[in-house]
């Protein structure tokens, strides 16, 4: 009898089973590894999670490697017909994604008022890059700005009060001359501060840019300002540092190694994103800081980082669980863990009002500098064919930054390159 | 010859062919057809737009960069790692001590992946604390930011290659060194000659058909190593390190302009053939087999 | 005397320059296993009293799926290999016993592939492998390696080089033409086939730029893809984490070198590679 009942509930699982196989909904899910081991930890124990809770929905997270590397895999994959059915990508890549009719706008899928009333609850500052003619195409998730971090031990061995970041261009400038410091020969031991200008520098100098009180490009992303005399006195302010005071290394400097030069005590100041807190936080072997990025004409950094895309080529079905994974990730709950466990900022001002980060903000104040500064914070410059325009502005920058261009020249070069590949899209 | 033998070498040949005319031949000629073809965008689908894409490439001034950057690579590391290689061969071919090790030594390069020994060498040319820098600071050298300063990046990079060929190519030098006869040497020393004689005038000549292959496989390579620049540098400072292989990476694969890519690829292409011309009809004149 | 003086004083510069190359050269093997084996304050200080530790190994390990990238790139350079070494031992038979129409053409056709590697035709084979539906499979990315020139070369140069008389002597004994293959010439182009499956296998245990084109996913990604997408910079280096991993991906080439060093140069000698 025991058999026969063993066998009834076998045969009925399998049963069980087959059904839901014939029902499961795949999502594969390509996601930028920026942040290295934990963090693809936590999304697969997220997407684990996830599928628990909705049995009929498999979302299968593929790590694609840096978020460059991502959208190329992404739209690879989208021109050869397998597109993934929703992805994390760069904000910026929003333009490109449109033109090459890559997603589809996220208010398809928001049809009730709690749907709604969740596309309301983001901050808005990280809401403007997925916005574009109307529509919103991405929705934020793992999001960061530029803040800059101060090696406490450096102040207080150069004079300086400890507990304060520079507030003002002038004043990184004063402070960064006392904290550089020169060996016997002359030889710079420790530079005073370092803004980092390999791979995109373009999105540390748009924190310069803000201060400064002007806007890379227009909304309708085919339309630049590189060569606006504001723009040029800003990579001028960043050209003289190392230039006329000596304060921060020369030519270009690598982004990868900075967080590694700060922990070397190489350099008194970095900036850099939010989301090397953990990092820093864990390897530094003295007492830092983490301040917003000091005022010029205002305060200012761009946001950065990626927003969740649906991919038009998927099925409805995989469309539809996309979405309701993508508002399952960002629920206040779960996006305050995300911002916990990484160092990015939580994207809703709920999230910030859980029980959780509520608490760490409280343990660890530099954790909320980050949001605090959000309301100076404007949209990553985005442009169409962005790779290119964005590329452009870079090659200026560096230019400009090795000293083979004045920072004039180089952001008229860059802004006549922008103008001739935008030319289309007028 | 019988037709049964004929079809049975066509059946032999044709898994291989085919193979080779499907991934050489045949993206060869679809490349250059695509290059005469517009990219297709959503709603633009590729029109014939005849010699626009070289045009633009002509007016591409990051190309010229590029293919300046990868004469000036080539011109450095072909004499460079051949020339390292040889002499490689010759100390570890000799009697000295230890050459057991040296061999080992010359040989990692090869062995280790691009991909991670890049990252390797990023720590030594970074600058403060980089392992160049520790050395250089202990001569009393001044600071000096390698990779970020346009007029040494690209040497960096360059470096970086001779250092992973040059292993590789020794071992053929040592294939044919232990093939000559060592009475040959003997010979020498008995009426006299010196060793630089004695290399010019007998090893030099022995080891040309070795020189010529291993050289051709540095011209294909000085066209084909991008992993260091993808991980060292991205092409930057402004491009002073894009190589013709990763400006067409960057075309092809993150600006999606198939059409353009093509052309880039074309130039490769030509390039490529144009050595094996010169090989072909300079080079193996000069080489006994 | 001074003529054995001088000789011997060009010995010691010889010594000395060979050994300061060969520091040179080995020194990124020092100082990855220096970091790999140091915590990580110690990867740019270099102080002899640095505690061990093997901890950077257990992170890197946990970090990234390792072990499935150290299936696909075994799986991967054995399945080119095997289809390297039978495909090209047929073709360059068929070149050297046999005569047809077109030979000479077909060799040429052939020869092309020493100077056109399909790296850099990679736009367009990506677009073949997409119709093909081979992204993001490991036959994906061996597909375009399958049938080598070099192997057609070498072995038809090798085949050549084969004394008439073994090959009439086994006709005579009543051998097909696929017996004579496998008795005669095969067994004695072994030290060729060793040289070239080395060529071979260090070429695509550590090639990059194709397989990060047609790679997506864990499933089908090599060990220099898994490092690359590892040691993404947007977050800084870890040079302790990227150098245990580096030793980690080298060490079953590097250990195979070591070991068998000598026959693999003198498998390139015999092979009379030129």
């Amino acid at each position: 009898m025991k058999f026969h009942i063993a066998t009834i509930g076998a045969a009925l699982a399998v049963t069980l089973v087959a059904q839901a196989n014939a029902q499961v909904t795949e999502v594969p899910f390509y996601f930028p590894v920026a942040v290295g081991g934990p963090i693809t930890k936590l999304i697969d124990q997220f997407a684990t999670d996830f599928n628990k809770d909705n049995p009929t929905i498999k979302v299968a997270p593929i790590y694609a490697g840096s978020y460059q590397d991502t959208i190329v895999k992404a739209l690879t994959a989208h021109k050869a017909g397998t597109p993934p059915v929703a992805s994390v990508l760069l904000s910026t890549d929003t333009f490109t994604l449109i033109d090459e009719d890559a997603i589809v706008p996220i208010d398809t899928f928001v049809k009730s008022a709690d749907d709604k009333a969740w596309l309301g609850g983001f901050y808005k500052a990280f809401l403007q890059n997925g916005q574009i003619g109307g529509k919103t195409w991405g929705v934020p998730f793992q999001r960061s700005t530029v803040v800059l971090y101060w090696n406490k031990e450096a102040f207080k061995e150069a004079g300086l009060d400890p507990s304060k970041a520079p507030q003002t261009w002038s004043e990184m400038t004063s402070m960064s001359q006392k904290l550089t410091k020169k060996d016997a020969a002359g030889k710079v031991t420790q530079y005073g501060v370092q803004i980092p200008s390999s791979g995109f520098p373009y999105w540390l100098f748009q924190g310069l840019t803000t201060e400064n009180d002007v806007i890379l490009a227009n909304d309708a992303g085919n339309q630049t300002r590189f060569d606006d005399p504001k723009v040029i006195e800003a990579l001028q302010y960043w050209v003289d540092l190392s230039k006329k005071h000596g304060v921060h290394p020369s030519g270009v400097v690598e982004w990868g190694t900075t967080p590694k030069d700060f922990m070397e005590k190489k350099v008194a100041m970095i900036w850099t994103t939010t989301g090397n807190l953990t990092n820093i936080r864990s390897n530094a072997k003295f007492d830092f800081g983490v301040a917003m990025l000091p005022q010029g004409k205002k305060r200012g950094s761009p946001t950065g980082g990626g927003n969740f895309f649906i991919f038009k080529k998927a099925t409805p079905a995989q469309q539809e669980a996309a979405f309701k994974f993508a508002k399952w990730l960002t629920q206040p709950e779960r996006a305050a863990q995300w911002g916990i466990e990484t160092g990015y900022v939580a994207v809703s001002p709920a999230a910030w009002d859980t029980p959780a980060l509520k608490k760490y903000a409280s343990e660890y104040p530099p954790a909320s500098v980050a949001r605090d500064q959000l309301q100076y914070a404007v949209a990553e410059l985005s442009t169409h064919d962005n790779q290119r325009v964005t590329k452009a502005l870079n090659d200026g920058l560096q230019a400009a930054l090795t000293g083979s261009k004045t920072p004039e020249a180089a952001m008229k070069d860059a802004q006549r390159e922008a103008e001739r590949l935008l030319r289309s899209y007028k | 010859m019988n037709a049964g033998r004929q079809a049975h070498a066509y059946l032999m040949l044709l898994p291989a062919l085919a193979l080779l005319v499907a991934f050489t031949h045949y993206p060869a000629v679809a490349t250059l057809v695509d290059s005469f073809m517009s990219t297709p965008k959503p709603n633009r689908p590729s029109v014939f737009v005849g010699l626009e894409n070289y045009a633009s490439m002509i007016d591409d001034p990051i190309f010229w960069q590029a293919l300046r950057n990868n004469l000036w690579f080539a011109l450095a590391t072909i004499p460079l790692s051949v020339g390292l290689a040889l002499a490689m061969a010759l100390w570890v071919n000799g009697k000295m001590m230890g050459r057991g090790l040296l061999r080992m030594a010359y040989f990692t390069p090869t062995v280790l992946p691009m991909i991670a020994v890049a990252n390797i060498w990023l720590f030594f040319y970074t600058p403060s604390y980089g392992l160049l820098e520790q050395v250089g600071g202990f001569f009393g050298l001044p600071s000096h930011n390698w990779l970020g300063d346009k007029s040494t990046a690209l040497a960096s990079i360059t470096a970086v290659a001779v250092w992973k060929e040059a292993g590789f190519f020794m071992i053929f030098y040592l294939a044919a060194l232990q093939g000559i006869s060592p009475s040959l040497r003997e010979a020498a020393a008995i009426e006299g000659a010196g060793r630089w004689f004695f290399f010019r005038r007998v090893l030099w000549p022995l080891l040309m058909p070795t020189t010529i292959f291993v050289l051709v496989n540095a011209v294909i390579n000085a066209f084909r190593m991008v992993d260091h620049v993808v991980v060292m540098t991205r092409g930057g400072p402004d491009n002073a390190t894009s190589l013709l292989l990763y400006h067409l990476y960057e075309v092809g694969f993150k600006f999606w302009d198939q059409g353009y890519a093509a052309a880039i690829t074309v130039v490769l292409l030509g390039t490529l053939a144009a050595v094996a011309l010169v090989q072909f009809f300079v080079l193996d004149k000069k080489a006994h087999y | 005397m001074s003529q054995a003086g001088s000789q011997s004083a060009a010995g010691i510069v010889d010594t000395v320059a060979a050994w300061l190359l060969a520091i040179l050269w080995i020194l990124p093997l020092l100082y990855a296993v220096w970091t790999a084996f140091h915590p990580s304050e110690y990867s740019a200080k270099f102080t002899l009293l640095a505690p061990l530790t093997l901890e950077n190994f257990e992170r890197a390990w946990q970090a990234a799926p390792f072990a499935r990238y150290f299936l696909n790139t075994t799986l991967l350079v054995t399945l080119i290999l095997c289809s390297q070494l039978v495909l090209c031992t047929l073709a360059a038979y068929a070149f050297v016993r046999y005569e047809f129409r077109g030979k000479n053409v077909l060799f040429a056709l052939v020869l092309v592939q020493l100077m056109i590697m399909p790296d850099i035709l990679l736009v367009e084979n990506y677009k073949t492998m997409s119709k093909l539906g081979l992204i993001d499979t490991l036959f994906g990315i061996g597909l375009p390696y399958f049938a080598s020139a070099f192997a057609i070369f070498l072995l038809r140069q090798t085949f050549k080089s084969i004394p008439k008389e073994l090959v009439e002597a086994a006709t005579m004994e009543g051998a097909s033409s696929m017996q004579i293959l496998w008795r005669v010439y095969v067994p004695l182009a072994k030290p060729v086939y060793v040289a070239f499956a080395l060529v071979s296998v260090s070429y695509h245990w550590n090639n990059f730029l194709w397989p990060l084109v047609v790679t997506n996913s864990v499933n089908s990604r090599p060990l220099t893809v898994g490092l690359q997408v590892f040691a993404s910079t947007d977050q800084g280096i870890d040079w302790s984490i990227i150098t245990a991993a580096t030793l980690l991906t080298a060490a079953p080439l590097l250990l195979a070198f070591l070991l068998f060093q000598r026959q693999f140069v003198q498998s390139f000698m015999r092979a009379g590679i030129k």
